[in-house]
């Protein structure tokens, strides 16, 4: 099994690692049985991700992956950012080894659980 | 990148071949290449390298050069003893009693044995991964045929009781095979002292080449021919010598032998490296036991981070090691060792296994014990799951 050079970058200095105390939406992932667990948080404004960190526990592709998915969303509004998967996730890394593509790369997922957490928070606000 | 040398430290998964054995091997490729069978001039004496391979092994471990087989290594010959004990002893049972922490050399072959009909008893270790002989005596039925239990552990380095569960086989009439690939030619094995009827052995774990290996099968043991083809090894395991590799193996075998006393060096290193981790870095447990592990071997499990993670970041400062989490055995499982000696999943998903060697050195140690506490702390760092709340954004240490 070998990485890419990109994937072992993002793993080496991995982008937008953190907590937010004021987060608007957060969402995990995973669990801590099968090694890997994701946590996500973003700050939105004007309906785009104007903050996002991560926190992760697992291997080098789950942490990469969490990475390249802040880095994808940051910017984005809401409706882009919940077209960001998998497979988007692993091309941009230039690829994972087939073992990672599904264990490991929950990243997306964990993305997507922020920003539903964000629109079910707003929707309790309206009412 | 740190531009140091490399430190290799996962001696337990293979060594590097040791340069005199690697010159013992190279005339057996082109100058002496002949098939040791063959009667013609240039072919004569090959059979006779072959003999004095065996009798050399023989020696290091006591036993008789008769009851040494040639084989392609340790997975060859666990599933040797095995199968080969299961098939020669059908009409008297099919049963075989093994332990949980086994090699899957062992396990995969009792797997494959109970599909077909086979009863297979996988006995539990205690939380440091000892087997208990009184267990294996409970577990011998009248049909049990073979009982199979490792020297020493392979990921945390426990040495098992072989001597008395040996005593226990040999009174009710077992054949008792014994994984002993972890400690021939690194601790002192005298075959005949600890009792077993097979045990098998791998010469890259000892300094020599990789795919060649040994059974020994004590004389009289019934055990059915594993490789049929042409008559070599007695009519019991037939191929074409691997006469560099015999050549290697005998040479290393008698290096290592000559080396045993570095063992304690090896613990004491280790036991250096234990204090200096445990010293800097908080909820982290010790697998390999202290006293009773094979010499050079640490396995620790770290709180909140996963394995493969600290492999990668350590292969970074140029160490290399193992890990037992699910990411590097390759399956969705954590390592069967670590929940066999009742680790969580999610604690054993965190394990990291330092096996010291030869060429490893105090300055090493104090390499690992620099460097991997600000591994594991910019890890938790980034961890969901250890104490979370206490930390926030940036790091604490440069990557
Ligand atoms: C305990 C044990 N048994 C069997 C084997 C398999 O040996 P080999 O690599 O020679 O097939 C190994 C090594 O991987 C081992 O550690």
């Amino acid at each position: 099994m070998q990485y890419s050079k990109k994937v072992l970058e993002h793993f080496a200095e991995p982008h937008n690692v953190g907590t937010m105390d004021d987060a608007d939406g957060v969402g995990e992932v995973g669990n801590a049985v099968c090694g890997d667990v994701m946590r996500i948080f973003i700050k939105v404004k004007d309906d785009r991700i104007d903050d996002i960190k991560f926190q992760t526990l697992g291997c080098g592709a789950a942490i990469a992956t969490s990475s390249m998915v802040t880095d994808l969303a940051k910017g984005k509004t809401l409706d882009e950012a919940m077209t960001i998967n998998r497979d988007n996730v692993a091309t941009q890394l230039d690829g994972l080894p087939p073992v990672k593509m599904h264990c490991s790369n929950l990243a997306a997922d964990a993305l997507h659980a922020a920003i539903e957490d964000y629109r079910k928070k707003q929707a309790a606000k309206a009412g | 990148m740190d531009t140091r040398k490399t430190i290799y430290m996962d001696h337990a998964a293979t060594a590097a071949t040791d340069p005199e054995v690697v010159e013992a091997m190279l005339p057996y490729f082109a100058e002496k290449f002949t098939n040791p069978a063959t009667l013609y001039t240039p072919g004569r004496g090959n059979d006779e390298v072959i003999e004095a391979a065996r009798e050399t092994i023989a020696k290091v471990i006591k036993a008789d050069p008769g009851e040494i087989y040639f084989t392609s290594g340790g997975t060859e010959s666990d599933n040797w003893a095995v199968k080969g004990v299961a098939l020669a002893s059908e009409k008297k049972g099919r049963h075989i009693i093994t332990s949980a922490i086994e090699h899957h050399a062992v396990l995969e072959p009792c797997e494959f044995l109970k599909k077909r009909g086979w009863d297979i008893t996988v006995l539990g270790v205690s939380d440091t991964g000892l087997v208990d002989p009184a267990d294996v005596e409970k577990a011998i039925r009248n049909d049990t045929v073979l009982v199979s239990v490792m020297h020493a552990n392979n990921e945390i380095g426990t040495i098992e009781p072989i001597a008395d569960i040996a005593k226990i086989t040999r009174a009710k009439g077992v054949i008792f095979h014994c994984d002993a690939v972890q400690t021939i030619g690194k601790i002192p094995v005298d075959i005949k002292a600890l009792g077993v009827d097979m045990a098998s052995a791998s010469a890259h774990k000892f300094y020599g080449p990789k795919g060649v290996g040994f059974a020994y099968i004590r004389k009289g043991t019934r055990v059915e021919t594993f490789n049929h083809g042409g008559g070599q090894e007695a009519g019991r395991r037939a191929g074409t010598h691997n006469v560099p590799g015999i050549v290697g193996m005998a040479k290393a075998i008698e290096l290592a032998d000559a080396r045993l006393g570095d063992g304690a060096r090896l613990t004491s290193l280790a036991e250096m490296l234990w204090k200096g981790l445990v010293n800097s870095i908080p909820d982290m447990l010790r697998n390999s036991p202290q006293g009773n592990s094979l010499p050079g071997f640490l396995n620790i499990v770290v709180e909140g981070v996963e394995g493969e993670a600290m492999l990668l970041r350590l292969d970074g400062k140029g160490v290399c090691v193992s890990s037992g989490s699910a990411c590097t055995t390759g399956s969705l499982e954590p390592s069967h060792v670590l929940l066999a000696i009742g680790l969580p999943a999610e604690v054993a998903h965190g394990s990291v296994r330092f096996t010291l060697g030869r060429e490893n050195t105090e300055e090493d140690v104090k390499h690992v014990i620099k460097e991997f506490p600000k591994i594991v702390a910019v890890l938790r760092q980034m961890s969901p799951t250890y104490k979370p709340d206490c930390r926030k954004g940036g790091l604490p240490y440069a990557i």
